[in-house]
């Protein structure tokens, strides 16, 4: 056994070996698949090129592209609370998480620190969101597996979570809620026991998904064994978040990085990790997510302190000149935002580090000697937003 | 450095330099393996630490970093620090002749941290997930040779960031196993990242965006001119 | 009118005539039943919506009016396609799902064809509408149809025998072929001398109706072996290029054929047409044949669909490994136990 401390050479040793197997068995002709961009699986506009004996798959090559829309362009000309409503459409399921590193690396420069409160409820939200992004993703990988009953109970129980995050902040998919210095509003009236009731509701939707999905023997055997990615290889593609954790890495942004204006240190919680890698693993590790990020809601709600929700700062935002770069554990992963200022109403550069777009480009690793329905196991347990990949 | 034109959020400048060790050391232990190659450095006390190198050690840079920890690959990219030449380009161009408003003096260039003397700085980060910490790389390109050693070999994860970086800022990865298009059309000419390539809905119509930073009426303008 | 029904006896012409007409209207009425009552009802219903509403009395027409909707669509076919065996396909299918009706008995007489190998006349051609598949799959020149209909034959080839053997477990003890005899065996028969509630056999081939279960679900080609048309994989595979009435037609081919292996199921297990304490020869069973059968299978159907709603796709080779290596090694085990059953007592 190679050890795995060249990525490169590991994966080209994979490869040979693939091939070898593939060209020895059967001498076929092979066949290039091309998956998308309109592919039930690609769920979004991903177009994957398979080259195909059979059904193993020999390469799979992601192209993206077909979604760019120039994010980091349009930061240039955009001012801070302006590109703040852009930015909510990178991963539009968990819209509230793009915000808050951006407004994070804004405060960082301009020194301005929110007020208790706001911190508090901008955890809460980003929570929220992401049992929003999750608890989707747990039944649309039962949806990609065959197993439909699986997503339409997700998006029933989402719709607890959408409407906490609707009272709250005035958009179910994209809030715009976060500002610098602060939040937009104060929670409305009664908000604390809906929500409490809500993530209720979440914590049985996660029961039920692993009654349905993640306990049954067919879904364990189309995912366990499959898709296994090592630790070395995960941290060299730079995979972020449940990618990594089901890798046995146990690093989570929230615990161990935490930025300040984030008060996860308040809850108690705990992360998950898994050992295999596989993709029955980043199911579970998410699965466990969500339930965390359900308690984490249901403790701050508690301690949720009073006082204002906005701190002291200019009505015109002007960041003052410098680099920062914030990066939060957002529901795909580490999503970061390295914000070049050269003290003008607009950044000079913001280079948009989304976790999807370097969870995907794992892809083509992992994918070589898989099946294609297990190449489908495989995209759809990396779990990615295909805004989050082009941005 | 422009300051902040506000009072009253104007931050007080720190009374005693704080100093952050844990990156001190990190930075002196980068600095005698990788020798010459590292040209400035940044640190921002309990916050993050910028390191510059060279060109000619920027791969080996990739692989000093990763054998004292950083092996997480955070990103990859590249910043033009060329002033832009179409200011926020919040007016469309053709309006601006039209009002006879003269053209943009260029401002001076000026790098951020860890210093800089080109227009164009690939930047990275790496991450050591037992230390805690990152770094941000910085390396200076020559205008006339955009081109540097690819990570890819190093870190797997360069791969795509290495390709979207040549096709938004026009740059070669030497040695790079797959360097197509990332995002644009094969067919598409320009680099859409650089300062000098015009953002083009802006230039067609203007962008109703921009009465956001006018002073609201009937209040008095203390935070000065909006531009 | 039993007795008008048992001394009718029109002259060759005229009951061939009546035998198609009904069963060309039987086999539509049957996939919207099973359609609507399962496909939209009691899907809506276990996953926690309210299915359609609009159309008709609480949406139960709608599916007439999908199939309205599907007459009106253009008859498109992809350019590269085989275009005389691209138009075939759905015929074929839908030919080898007609045939299944033919030997279905709703009552001692009510039956098109009461042939004496009936079982194997089913079981045969059952396993003709792969033919249409692979057809399908072919001439639609798309490499998604291609794969699901490669992935049918496979499937296919691996099904056909755990269901064959789990029939033989059936035929063994019924001592017959025909569908009827064996509904007949069933409800004069008797467990260990007690005759009581007839003898559905589903009480002693209790392995025999789950292997032909299992079985009929990849027939079916629905979830856990939806594998020939999975969606998220390789986009409904040999129907991909598919539109209006052809697509119809399949759509209509697959119902009707759950409902004829659902009344199988209950011919085979359940003791078909009958009831117990009423006899067989009983003039009755002209009426209540027909609906006894029906209720019996849509408890089958229900189990089907059950199915098809809860549990995940397997993978192609788990399939192939799941009939070699569990449910053929089983059918043979119940056929060996069965046989020596029959000897011994």
């Amino acid at each position: 056994m190679t050890t795995v401390s060249d990525p490169q050479s590991v994966a080209a040793l994979v490869a040979e070996a693939n091939d070898n197997r593939v060209n020895l068995d059967f001498e076929t002709e092979g066949m290039t698949l091309n998956m998308g961009p309109q592919h039930p699986a690609t769920h979004g506009t991903l177009r994957i090129i398979a080259r195909l004996d059979g059904e193993q798959v020999i390469s799979a090559e992601p192209m993206c592209g077909y979604m760019h829309r120039g994010y980091e362009k349009l930061t240039e000309v955009r001012t801070y609370p302006q590109i703040n409503a852009l930015i909510n459409r990178i991963d539009w399921l968990g819209s509230f998480a793009n915000e808050v590193p951006f407004i994070l690396a804004a405060e960082k420069l301009m020194d301005v620190e929110a007020p208790p409160r706001a911190q508090w409820i901008r955890t809460i939200l980003f929570e929220m969101s992401r049992v929003a992004n999750i608890s989707l993703f747990l039944g649309d990988f039962g949806l990609q597996l065959g197993g439909m009953t699986a997503g339409f109970y997700a998006f029933r129980d989402r719709e607890w979570v959408l409407n906490q995050i609707e009272s709250a902040t005035g958009g179910r998919f994209h809030p715009n809620f976060d500002r610098i210095g602060g939040l937009k509003d104060d929670l409305p009236k009664g908000w604390i026991e809906e929500s409490h009731t809500a993530m209720d509701k979440l914590l049985a939707f996660c029961d039920e998904m692993e009654d349905l999905l993640v306990g049954n023997e067919i879904f364990q055997g189309r995912t366990r064994g499959i898709g296994v990615i090592p630790a070395e290889i995960a941290l060299s593609y730079g995979l972020s978040g449940a990618n990594l954790r089901a890798s046995g890495v146990d690093w989570d942004l929230r615990r161990d990085n935490c930025p300040p204006g984030l008060v996860y240190d308040k809850a108690d919680w705990k992360v998950w990790t898994h050992p295999d890698g596989d993709c029955f693993a980043r199911t579970w590790v998410r699965l466990q997510e969500t339930r965390e990020a359900a308690k984490i809601v249901k403790q701050l709600l508690d301690t949720i302190p009073s006082g204002p929700v906005m701190a002291k700062v200019p009505r015109i935002i002007k960041v003052p000149a410098g680099e920062a770069y914030v990066a939060t554990e957002n529901p795909l992963g580490e999503m970061g935002y390295y914000v070049v200022s050269k003290g003008d109403l607009v950044p000079f550069r913001v280079k948009i580090r989304s976790a999807s777009f370097n969870n995907i480009s794992v892809l083509p690793w992992v994918a070589r000697g898989a099946y294609v329905p297990d190449l489908i196991s495989i995209l759809g347990s990396l779990y990615f937003i295909l805004g989050d990949i082009d941005r | 450095m422009s300051q902040l034109s506000s009072a009253d959020t104007e931050t007080p400048e720190e009374a005693a330099p704080a100093t952050d060790d844990a990156r001190e050391a990190v930075l002196a232990e980068f600095t005698s393996r990788l020798g010459d190659g590292v040209v400035g450095s940044h640190i921002r006390v309990g916050d993050d630490l910028w390191i510059r190198v060279d060109r000619a050690h920027w791969l080996e840079a990739a692989e000093v970093a990763k054998s004292m920890g950083y092996r997480f690959f955070d990103f990859l990219s590249a910043i033009d620090w060329l002033p832009s030449p179409f200011g926020r380009d919040m007016d469309a161009q053709e309006d601006l002749v039209v009002a006879g408003t003269p053209a943009k003096e260029p401002e001076a260039m000026v790098q951020g941290y860890a210093g800089g003397d080109t227009r164009f700085q690939l930047l990275a980060r790496l991450y050591s997930i037992s230390a805690g910490m990152g770094i941000t790389f910085k390396c200076d390109l020559p205008d006339d040779d955009l081109s540097a050693p690819t990570w890819s070999n190093v870190f797997a994860g360069a791969n795509w960031h290495e390709r979207e970086a040549r096709e938004m800022f026009g740059f070669s990865f030497d040695g790079h196993p797959n360097m197509i298009n990332m995002y644009l059309p094969a067919d598409f000419v320009g680099n859409p990242l650089r300062k000098d390539f015009p953002l083009l809905a802006r230039r067609v119509r203007p962008w109703p965006g921009i009465v956001d930073v006018e002073p609201m009426p009937g209040v008095a303008d203390e935070e000065g001119e909006g531009e | 009118m039993t007795l008008l029904l048992a001394s009718f006896a029109p002259p060759y012409w005229l009951s061939t005539l009546i035998k198609v007409l009904v069963i060309s209207a039987v086999v539509p009425t049957t996939a919207l039943i099973l359609g609507m009552v399962f496909l939209f009802k009691i899907m809506s219903w276990m996953q926690s919506r309210l299915g359609p509403q609009e159309a008709g009395p609480r949406g139960t027409l709608q599916l007439l009016a999908d199939g309205v909707k599907f007459l009106q669509k253009e008859d498109i076919a992809p350019n590269g396609a085989d275009l005389w065996v691209f138009k075939v396909a759905p015929l074929v299918v839908l030919m080898s799902t007609l045939l299944l009706y033919v030997a279905l008995p709703a009552s001692m007489h009510l039956v098109v064809a009461d042939l004496d190998v009936g079982v194997f006349f089913v079981l045969a051609i059952a396993s003709l509408s792969v033919i249409g598949v692979l057809m399908a799959g072919w001439s639609s020149a798309n490499k998604y149809s291609l794969m699901g209909a490669l992935r049918a034959a496979g499937q296919l080839i691996a099904y056909e025998l755990p269901m064959v053997l789990a029939v033989i477990g059936v035929v063994i003890q019924a001592g017959t072929m025909s569908l009827n005899g064996i509904v007949l065996a069933q409800n004069n028969g008797s467990i260990f001398g007690w005759g009581g509630i007839g003898f559905p056999y589903i009480l002693t081939q209790f392995l025999g109706f789950f292997i032909f279960i299992a079985a009929v679900q990849a027939e079916l080609t629905q979830p856990p072996f939806d594998m020939p048309v999975a969606e998220s994989e390789i986009v409904s595979g040999y129907q991909v290029e598919y539109t209006g009435f052809r697509f119809l037609i399949f759509f209509l081919a697959e119902f009707a054929t759950a409902f004829a292996f659902a009344a199988i199921a209950a011919v085979l297990f359940l003791g078909g047409w009958a009831v117990p304490w009423l006899p067989t020869a009983s003039d009755w069973y002209y009426v209540l044949g027909p609906m006894v059968l029906f209720a019996k299978v849509m408890i089958v159907s229900f189990i089907i669909f059950w199915v098809r709603f809860t549990y995940p796709r397997f993978r192609e080779d788990q399939l192939q490994s799941l009939a070699w290596k569990v449910l053929i090694p089983l059918a043979l085990v119940n056929i060996v136990v069965t046989a020596v059953l029959k000897v011994v007592l």
